[in-house]
């Protein structure tokens, strides 16, 4: 029996002897074409039988476009909240020792675990002008139910443990030795947190904003309940989706999801870039 | 600037990481506190930096009492063990932070700042690497940015915690002598930590050699190494053999016979011989030495260490010959050490 | 007495020293801000959904629990989930085997190709299913043809939670495996074993912890899905109403008590996912791939 000399150049697999390779992958690939890949090749493949005309009337319909600016739009600004809140919840968890640490930061995955359709009405209960946050806020003249507000405020519901759970690891990792040397140079504290601490901290910041961001832009059942669902105001575009197909009209339907499909990837991208730019520089 | 340790003590959760230690360092010295791990050495380095507070005592810059000082206004130059520099700043920011952060009355202009960057930069021969990332550079250049952005700050004292730990045998050597002709340029009184007695010999004015919390003994290299003041001292630093010997009339006895070592100035009782291996004459007839029969032998680079077995083979010691010497196994050899010590065996 | 060798560099870790640490007044504020935020975005909803529940006592609250069409979606969510999530775990160790003991080109590509459920909106991944077997798709006529019904009907409701629950044991186990690396497998090999009893006996029990994590976060995503399989179910109560769509429903019709008793045992669902979850990060963290996130 010979081994065959290494062969220089091209090779699918590199040699190994442990078994089930064609079975694990060719599964994996047959289950992942069928249940993933066909599917949203279908979305495209739809999309692009549409024909350019029909496609932009759809892109540049007033409700379209209201409905996306909406859906970006308020998943940014509760992504932005999210990055502040989420950074403090998370230094707070790694840096603070305090009586039922440990049930608070489980509970920071409620999100992941409560089906959104309970947070919608939940959230539409709490802050509807009845409800115990509502009828604090609105003798301010601030109304939160069935508006966009309540829409972000839905989205940083389900967007919180994404920033969280990203920024923590990261804070965990922090050299203590950074700090001291911060201190020692004469730098107060502000300072060391500041110029210091926070910029080591960007890139898992940008990863729990982007992530935070993108589950927003698509998110459905929470925010229905709460949003009021007007057109131009408070309709999301997942909603609208829905609305469309309710009409039987696939072709919308299919035009709104692929232009949020190639918007929320374009920002993951740009984020992307970002990202592996920094990692570069620092290490 | 002078620093004074006076009678310091530092608990951890109640458990004594330094007891009592007291420590004058002369303006422009280069010290070295040497230890194994757990001797309170990096502890003792912190509280002179003000990066822990001592549970007693006191540590004076000059005739200040420091201990109550922040350690942002103690103005003390720390590096790091591996280094802490900012990961996101260029080389040059990583050495201007110091300046940057001062008070605004105290700051110098921007112009300055980078100024004095690159000047430090030519100083630890880096120049030209300002606009890297600690990323792009290797463990010597980031160890000599970390030394350049302490000295940034014009620190009234230089600390250095294991300053050449995470870096490979050939820069560590290459580093040593540029650290010395630094200090030597420069004139800051300098304290670094380390666990190499090489390089603490090699690179201090003087050492301090601590064990347990306690400081064990100061001295210049040759008087840690030629005089220890204690078997831990001989044990820690150089290489040592031990034997148990009896103190009597003045005499150091193994058994039965005297070995022809006076030690007038010792009580009478049992204890330790300390000797080096290689410091010992051979004899070739015993009246008054340490025979033993060879037990093992090895061949150590250009000497011969043999083992030998001293009083039928109840005790072993190490002692180095010359590679022609034809002592084989089982063959008798005597000898007496020519620099050595007794220490009174330690009633527990 | 603890060893002292070991002692000074633990309590260093215990003591923060004076410069990483904030002022108390600082602390104290930093505190309050997180756990005020945690309390008006985390635990006041999920009071709320309990308080709505018992606002008419526990006889209310059983009473539509027991309802004819509250048991048809808890007897349907339950099948969903009972479907879909072996499949994804079969999937989820297959993959992870390919992935994480081969070296194979594309591989980046194939686990970024896993991921991809996360970044799709679930209303889209309702949507491309109802494109691909829809009466206006080419399979459309075909399906109707042979009278086979995917569509808004219970078979559709697999397939959408199957898409949106597809990554969660894969991208549990692939990091975890890949960091157990191949020698415990080459060993056995070595013994005698086959490709199977390799598996089963040396593999197995240790990703198991890994494994039980994902199928619990599965699990959870499964039962609480809401966007995709609202797409796809055509919303027929007693028939295709899952537990979250029958919220809906109940809710839309007024009946808050109903929607929030559904609500309420989705949300003791979750919070007994939560408790579990934690309960393996703390006994088998490290034997539990680091992915929190998702």
């Amino acid at each position: 029996m010979t081994t065959a000399p290494a062969k220089a150049g091209w090779r699918f697999r590199q040699p190994s002897v442990i078994p089930g390779f064609g079975l694990t992958l060719g599964f994996s690939l047959a289950y992942l074409t069928l249940i993933i890949l066909i599917p949203l090749s279908g979305l495209v493949w739809r999309s692009a039988s549409l024909g350019w005309t029909d496609f932009w009337a759809i892109a540049t319909d007033r409700r379209t476009v209201k409905a996306l600016e909406i859906s970006f739009g308020t998943a940014f600004i509760a992504a932005a909240v999210n990055v502040v809140f989420g950074t403090i919840v998370a230094w707070v968890l790694v840096r603070y020792r305090f009586p039922g640490r440990r049930v608070i930061d489980a509970m920071v995955d409620l999100p992941f675990a409560l089906p959104t359709a309970v947070a919608g009405i939940a959230l539409t209960t709490l802050y509807s002008p009845k409800g115990w946050m509502g009828s604090l806020l609105a003798p301010l003249g601030i109304k939160v139910a069935y508006t966009p507000l309540g829409i972000v405020i839905a989205l940083i519901f389900i967007g919180l443990p994404f920033v969280v759970r990203t920024v923590q690891p990261i804070i965990e990792e922090i050299d203590k030795e950074v700090e001291e040397a911060a201190a020692t140079l004469g730098a107060n504290r502000f300072q060391t947190i500041f110029r210091v601490l926070f910029p080591g901290l960007a890139p898992a910041v940008i990863t729990g904003f982007a992530l935070a961001f993108a589950r927003g832009v698509g998110e459905y059942g929470s925010v229905i309940f709460i949003a009021g669902n007007l057109p131009y105001i408070s309709e999301i575009a997942p909603l609208l989706i829905v609305i469309r197909l309710e009409e039987y009209d696939y072709a919308a339907a299919t035009a709104i999801a692929t232009i949020m499909l190639a918007l929320s990837f374009l920002m993951l991208l740009i984020i992307n870039l970002i990202q592996s730019r920094t990692r570069k520089r620092y290490g | 600037m002078e620093v004074r340790v006076s009678n310091v003590r530092k608990e951890f959760d109640r458990f004594p990481a330094l007891r009592d230690v007291s420590l004058d360092i002369k303006s422009g010295e280069l010290i070295a506190l040497l230890g194994p791990s757990g001797s309170g050495k990096t502890t003792l380095l912190r509280l002179i930096a003000g990066l822990e507070r001592p549970t007693r005592g006191t540590i004076f810059f000059g005739d200040e009492d420091a201990s109550n000082r922040t350690i942002q206004e103690r103005n003390v130059g720390f590096v790091f063990q591996h280094y802490a520099l900012f990961r996101h700043m260029t080389v040059a920011d990583n050495i201007g932070f110091g300046l940057k952060v001062r008070p605004s009355a105290k700051r110098p202009t921007r112009a300055e700042i980078r100024r004095r960057a690159s000047e430090l930069l030519d100083l630890v021969q880096l120049s030209g690497l300002e606009k890297r990332y600690p990323a792009q550079l290797s463990g010597g250049q980031r160890q000599r940015v970390a030394l350049a952005r302490a000295m940034a700050i014009e620190p009234r004292v230089l600390l250095l915690d294991e300053p050449f730990g995470a870096l490979d045998a050939q820069v560590r050597r290459e580093l040593r002598r540029w650290l010395r002709e630094i200090h030597d340029a420069t004139g800051h009184t300098t304290i670094f930590v380390t666990h190499d007695q090489e390089e603490a010999l090699e690179l201090a004015d003087r050492v301090v050699v601590m064990s347990q919390g306690r400081i064990e003994q100061i001295g210049t290299a040759d008087e840690v190494y030629d005089t220890p003041n204690s078997p831990f001292v001989y044990g820690f630093i150089g290489e040592s053999s031990s034997l148990p010997v009896k103190v009597e009339d003045g005499q150091v006895w193994i058994a039965d016979r005297p070995i022809g070592l006076a030690a007038p100035e010792l009580t009478d009782g049992e204890a330790t011989l300390y000797f080096r291996p290689h410091d010992i004459e051979l004899l070739d007839e015993c009246n008054g030495c340490i025979a033993g029969t060879v037990a093992a032998s090895r061949r150590v680079a250009g000497t011969r260490r043999v083992e030998l077995e001293i009083g039928g083979g109840r005790e072993r010691v190490e002692i180095e010959l010359p590679v022609g010497h034809p002592a084989a196994q089982k063959s008798r050899v005597a000898f007496r050490p020519k620099r050595w010590k007794v220490f009174p065996k330690v009633v527990e | 007495m603890a060893d002292p060798e070991l002692y000074p560099a633990d309590a260093y870790h215990e003591h923060a020293s004076l410069a990483v640490t904030e002022r108390p007044l600082a602390r104290a504020g930093l505190m309050f801000v997180a756990f005020a935020f945690l309390a008006i975005f985390l635990l006041l909803p999920l009071v709320v959904v309990f308080e709505q529940a018992f606002s008419r006592g526990i006889g209310a609250f059983l009473e539509a629990i027991n309802e004819h069409d509250t048991i048809a979606a808890i007897k349907l969510t339950l099948l969903v989930a009972v479907i879909s999530v072996p499949l994804n775990l079969v999937f989820g160790v297959a993959a992870a085997w390919a992935i994480a003991k081969f070296e194979f080109k594309g591989k980046a590509f194939l686990t970024t190709l896993i991921d991809l459920p996360f970044s799709v909106s679930p209303v889209i991944s309702g949507l491309v299913y109802v494109l691909l077997f829809g009466a206006s798709s080419l399979l459309g006529p075909w399906l109707k043809m042979h009278g086979i019904v995917i569509l808004f009907a219970v078979p559709g409701i697999v397939l959408a939670t199957v898409f949106v629950t597809f990554p969660f044991v894969a991208r549990e186990l692939i990091p975890l495996m890949q960091e157990q690396g191949t020698g415990d497998e080459e060993a056995a090999l070595s013994l005698g074993a086959n490709g199977w009893q390799t598996f089963w006996h040396v593999t197995l029990p240790n990703i198991k912890w890994g494994l039980l994590y994902g199928v619990l976060l599965c699990n959870a995503r499964a039962m609480g899905e809401f966007g995709a399989v609202s797409v796809v179910s055509g919303h027929i109560r007693g028939m295709t109403n899952t537990m979250p769509l029958h919220v809906e429903i109940l809710y839309n019709e007024y009946n808050a008590v109903g929607a929030f008793a559904v609500a309420s045992v989705l949300a003791g669902l979750a919070l007994v996912t939560l408790v579990l979850k934690t309960l393996l990060e703390l006994r088998y963290g490290a034997e539990i791939a680091a992915t929190r996130g998702h």
